[in-house]
């Protein structure tokens, strides 16, 4: 079988890596003149949390990579693939995994601005970043927010600039965007929201209120759009992205599309699970498999040094809502539950419960009826400790060897008053030792409770 | 008194043992206290018995070897399989794949150490190029700053242990329950079940990523870093998170502890008992080689191993793929030193034959062997997927068993022997640490009894076995001496009564086992539990020990205290998930996996995940449910980790007593 893939991007390079297509002829087309690298780093390039090494997404010798080469046709009618060099590549299976592009606002200058999607555009920033003072972003989303935090980690000054009425809009309630406002305040980037830019001039960024920021150095992040070009120059269903079936298949049966490109259930997605979802169902598909892709559980986890933010399907949901939220502390727990499965969640600030929700939200598991345990899994790990002085004479005090505290007594009034002679008398304190403290204090309490008898007497 | 060792776990706590069976030791936990009460079972065999009759021991030989010459001319040397344990003696352990491959001239031995040590084993082997659990004393964890336990719960299983780690500054347990481990620890990583591997991988990313490794130890000491770094690359942490449950934060502040050495990484079951459990257990061993732990003073990489002998066990032949000396089978050189001190022709061996589980699935059936001969082992409960191993056993044309009491697999047998067990025998153990110890008599066996090496002997002579064989421990320990020189695990210089680490007490500070004494990085990537959890089985469930029993239950549920303590099996869950099934403390609840069924009592705890259960495996009835996926490396079952779904069992009452004692197995 001779797949081309076109695109070398997160879910091209996830499909070819596929164990399941070892075997297959395979080539990937990547348009960027590297070899495929992990996009969704790059902002930990930025903030210095991720080396540049850790972006290499090996790929197995068996795959013909040709980097810095665009595909500028597909010729359907004779099965190939026609490069900007003019090299053809003829195929059985075509996957287009083109994603997606960054979304340009049309506004005076922005050419001044630097998009922030490939590890040039990384490179660009982070040059210069080392001599600029005030840098603008312009976007508050995920990977605007993430660039902010990384520019600001370095020494820069930054101010984002975002036109929805608050941060994070798709993932974010009013008040999460608000209270992530308040974090991002902390660590010294100013954040307007509900506000366009008007221009980008060469000494910063004036905005729709008139008012201007200074800067020395403007990113834009303000989403990203499908690139759908190629298929459609091939005749094929394009609406917002490639229109593509539950087999990851266009109209044309021999043409499949995965990643951000591509348009499911009339859904396209920006983030990574879902690309590695679509890339695993294709790849078993490929190989044979009877499997469909039915969409995927989005999860949105912020990537940034002292920024704890996650946001899980869809938060603006109807149904069953428990919040709570500390603004002080930055802290803002939601999840919204719809017939005992979690619908959607927001998770800012410190806190343990993103693991145990994730999990929850992924596997679409019935949710505990006791909701707090799942807020403030902190609190449950915390028992009391409890006083051994205090403790029923039935309960255990040696694990290890089953000793009561019954038992211990009766030895001590036997005459055992050493931990090591009770040991001796009952086996406990012998095992692990862990109780050995609480023997010791215990032989105390026995000794206090009988001073006041022993008085008397 | 005569100065012994306990008869359970790999621990091997020394004690005192009078002849009137009673015992003085300075550290015990209860089974340990009280494991002269096995000496004397109630139903402690004294007889041989043939189809459930009395026999004499000389018609129960006779008839057994009878059999095996029938099932041999039908179906040849690999008609007979042996299935051998990790709680044999080495001698024991050493005779036993002697007498398979010379006296029985059969491929097909395994031990129930498959289920137990092999994803270990194959993974240290694989990166250090010897298989010592922990390749320096246990005295040294407590100097450690940080010891990091993945999947380990040693206050159950060797309740003493624990005195070794609470001289660590900084303890931190991954497991999906609190567990009474979990309890002591600074740091508990309540991971979902069958994800350790993306942890590991997670904590090498963030270690590559914070610049916590050292670069100069893996450049002198270690080779393919690159490429195992590479294949973490796709783990960032908060993927990891995704995957394992575990909030970014732990994983962060587990990867900066174990920076500061000394530091000591330990796995043990729960991380290796998977699919996966050969990449789970290496991708530990990343990060302690990234870290510059291995072969350092005071740090290193270890696994806990679980059986009384579950060390030397693993050494001396009883494994379908190995000479003694813990040699490969495959190796031309290996089999002529073996078959030289053996005195046969190397081409007379035997090649490797099946993993345990794969041995026992095909007894009886198209191909697989006609007759099993079983020692120190009770496939019949500690199997996966039971139902399915019993069906195999009873279509055997001959089962032979040997055992100190009726277990479960020797109820099914056609011949039983009845042997000797720990205080009534001599011989030698090595322990977790690598450490020979010997086992000394101490009280007279019940009359009728033999020891496993006598059955061995007498069934050798009887088939005109070639070569020397003898009954005598320490005949067989100087063989064992010779047949193990020269190989990885080499016991050449072991001395039968005074014993000692072989090896060495510290091995890998000059050098790794390796042709270049370099460890080997080996990129490994995450895959999913075998069978996740869905709609249909919405509930994992794992299994593990508790602390008053062992293995199959076999010695301790025969021992009052121990019984009385925990009298059988049950099923542990969270608060949530029994309300939600109407469920109440000792209420009857069904467990069902795509294997079968059993009804257990309840026990509520929040200790448990929501989403997870847990049955101790001491008892027939979690194995009926677990799965038999195997490590591809290894051929370890995934006994740690598959989909169940748990409902109340609506029984009258009687029904509920009954099972209060014993599950309803199928």
């Amino acid at each position: 079988m001779k797949v081309v893939v076109i695109g070398g991007g997160m879910a091209g390079a996830r499909l070819v890596s596929d164990a399941r297509l070892r075997g297959a002829d395979i080539t990937l087309f990547g348009a960027e003149p590297r070899l495929p690298y992990n996009r969704v780093l790059l902002s930990g390039v930025l903030a210095e949390t991720t080396r540049e090494s850790q972006l290499a997404t090996p790929l197995p010798d068996d795959v013909d990579v040709r980097s810095g080469l665009r595909v500028t046709a597909i010729d359907r009618a004779a099965r190939q693939v026609v490069a900007e060099d003019g090299s053809r590549a003829r195929y059985d299976v075509c996957v287009l995994a083109t994603g997606s592009e960054p979304l340009m606002p049309p506004v005076p200058g922005i050419e001044r601005t630097l998009p922030f999607r490939t590890l040039d555009d990384c490179e660009r920033i982070l040059a210069r970043a080392r001599t600029a003072r005030h840098a603008v972003v312009i976007g508050g989303g995920l990977l605007g927010i993430e660039a902010a935090r990384g520019l600001a980690v370095r020494g820069n000054r930054v101010t984002i600039v975002h036109l929805a009425g608050h941060l994070m809009e798709r993932q974010l309630d009013a008040h999460g965007g608000d209270i992530l406002a308040r974090t991002l305040a902390g660590l010294g980037i100013t954040v307007h929201v509900g506000v366009s830019v008007a221009a980008v001039e060469p000494g910063g960024v004036v905005l729709a209120d008139g008012a201007s920021i200074e800067a020395d150095l403007v990113i834009t992040s303000c989403g990203v759009r499908p690139v759908t070009s190629l298929a459609q120059d091939a005749g094929l269903a394009v609406e917002r992205g490639i229109v593509v079936d539950d087999r990851l298949r266009t109209d044309d049966p021999a043409v499949y599309a995965i990643g951000e490109c591509a348009q499911h259930r009339g859904v396209t997605y920006g983030l990574v699970g879902p690309c590695w979802d679509q890339a695993a169902v294709l790849a078993a598909h490929l190989a044979g498999e009877p499997v469909r892709y039915r969409g995927s559980q989005v999860v949105t986890r912020l990537k940034a040094p002292s920024l704890e933010v996650a946001s899980l399907g869809d938060v603006h949901a109807e149904g069953e809502t428990v919040t709570f939220s500390h603004p002080a502390a930055g802290i803002y727990r939601k999840l919204v539950i719809r017939d005992h499965r979690l619908a959607g969640a927001i998770l800012l600030g410190r806190g343990d419960a993103v693991g145990t929700l994730t999990q929850l939200y992924d596997r679409q598991s019935r949710v505990p009826a006791v909701r707090e345990s799942l807020l403030f899994p902190e609190l449950a790990a915390h028992e009391p400790a409890h006083d051994p002085a205090r403790l029923p004479g039935t309960s255990t005090v040696c694990h290890c060897n089953g000793v009561s505290k019954d038992r211990i007594r009766t030895a001590w009034l036997a005459g055992a008053d050493t931990a090591a002679a009770i040991g001796r008398e009952t086996h406990a304190g012998t095992g692990c030792g862990t109780c050995l403290t609480a023997i010791e204090s215990l032989l105390g309490s026995f000794g206090d409770a009988l001073a006041p008898v022993a008085e008397a007497g | 008194m005569t100065r012994t060792h306990c008869p359970y776990c790999a621990l091997q706590c020394g004690m005192d043992v009078s002849s009137g069976g009673l015992i003085s030791a300075e550290n015990l936990c209860q089974k340990g206290w009280t494991a002269a009460e096995v000496l004397r079972a109630p139903d402690r065999l004294t007889t041989p018995l043939v189809d459930g009759q009395p026999a004499t021991w000389d018609d129960a030989l006779d008839l057994a070897v009878t059999r095996i010459r029938l099932v041999q001319e039908s179906y040849g040397p690999d008609g007979v399989a042996v299935f051998g344990g990790g709680g044999l003696t080495n001698e024991k352990a050493y005779l036993l794949g002697k007498f398979a491959r010379v006296a029985l001239r059969t491929s097909q031995i395994d031990y129930n150490g498959r289920f137990c040590m092999s994803s270990a084993a194959a993974a240290v082997q694989r990166a250090f190029g010897v298989d010592r659990g922990l390749p320096f004393p246990a005295a040294d964890l407590a100097e450690a700053e940080t010891v990091l336990l993945v999947g380990a719960n040693p206050a159950e299983t060797m309740p003493p242990f624990i005195r070794r780690l609470r001289g660590a500054k900084r303890l931190i347990v991954v497991d999906p329950r609190l567990t009474a481990t979990a309890r002591l620890a600074d740091l508990h990583l309540q991971i979902t079940p069958g994800t350790d591997l993306a942890l590991a991988l997670g904590l090498l990313h963030i270690a590559v990523a914070d610049d916590l490794i050292d670069a100069g130890y893996i450049a002198e000491r270690t080779c393919g870093f690159p490429e195992a770094v590479a294949a973490s690359n796709a783990y960032w942490p908060e993927r990891a998170e995704r995957i394992t449950g575990v909030p970014v934060r732990l994983m962060r502040e587990t990867a900066r502890a174990l920076a500061r050495r000394p530091a000591v990484v330990l796995t043990a079951r729960g991380a290796e008992q998977h699919a996966k459990g050969v990449d789970t257990v290496t991708g530990f061993i990343n990060l302690a080689l990234a870290l510059g732990l291995p072969g350092r003073p005071g740090s290193g990489f270890g696994t806990l191993t679980g059986q009384g002998n579950g060390q030397g066990g693993r050494e001396h032949g009883q494994k379908a793929d190995q000479l003694p000396g813990y040699r490969d089978i495959r190796d031309p050189a290996a089999r002529a030193h073996v078959a030289r001190v053996w005195g046969v022709r190397p081409q007379d061996l035997p090649g490797p034959g099946r993993s345990a589980h794969e041995l026992l699935r095909s007894l009886g059936a198209p191909g697989g062997p006609r007759a099993l001969l079983v020692f120190g082992s009770n496939p019949a409960v500690s199997a996966p997927d039971t139902a399915r191993v019993r069906r195999r056993l009873r279509a055997l044309d001959f089962l032979m068993v040997c055992d100190v009491v009726p277990s479960e697999t020797a109820r099914l047998a056609d011949v039983v022997l009845p042997v000797t067990q720990w205080a009534e025998e001599n011989g030698t153990m090595t322990t977790l640490e690598g450490r020979v110890v010997r086992r000394r008599r101490a009280t007279v066996p019940p009359p009728g009894v033999r020891s496993d090496l006598d059955v061995m002997y007498e069934l050798a002579r009887r088939m005109n076995a070639p070569g020397d064989f003898t009954p005598d421990p320490e005949r067989v320990f100087a063989e064992l001496r010779r047949a193990s020189a020269g190989g990885p695990a080499d016991y050449s210089r072991i001395d039968y009564d005074t014993g000692g680490f072989w090896g060495g007490t510290r091995l890998f500070q000059d050098g790794f086992a390796t042709p270049d004494g370099r460890a080997r990085f080996v990129p490994v990537q995450f895959r999913p539990a075998a069978e996740d959890i869905c709609a249909d089985y919405p509930v994992y469930l794992t299994t593990g020990r508790v602390l008053q029993h062992y293995q199959s239950g076999a010695q301790t549920r025969r021992v009052r205290d121990l019984d009385r303590a925990v009298p059988g099996p049950y099923v542990e869950l969270h608060p949530d998930l029994a309300a939600r099934l109407s469920v109440a403390q000792g209420d009857a609840v069904r467990v069902s996996s795509r294997r079968g069924s059993v009804t257990v009592p309840a026990r509520i705890t929040a200790g448990v995940r929501h989403d997870t259960v847990f049955m101790p495996f001491h008892w027939l009835g979690a194995n009926f449910l677990t799965n038999p996926a195997l490590d591809p490396i290894s051929r370890m079952p995934e006994l740690k980790v598959c989909a169940v779904r748990v409902e109340a069992a609506r029984e009258s009452g009687s029904d509920r007593r009954r099972h209060g004692r014993r599950p309803a197995g199928q």
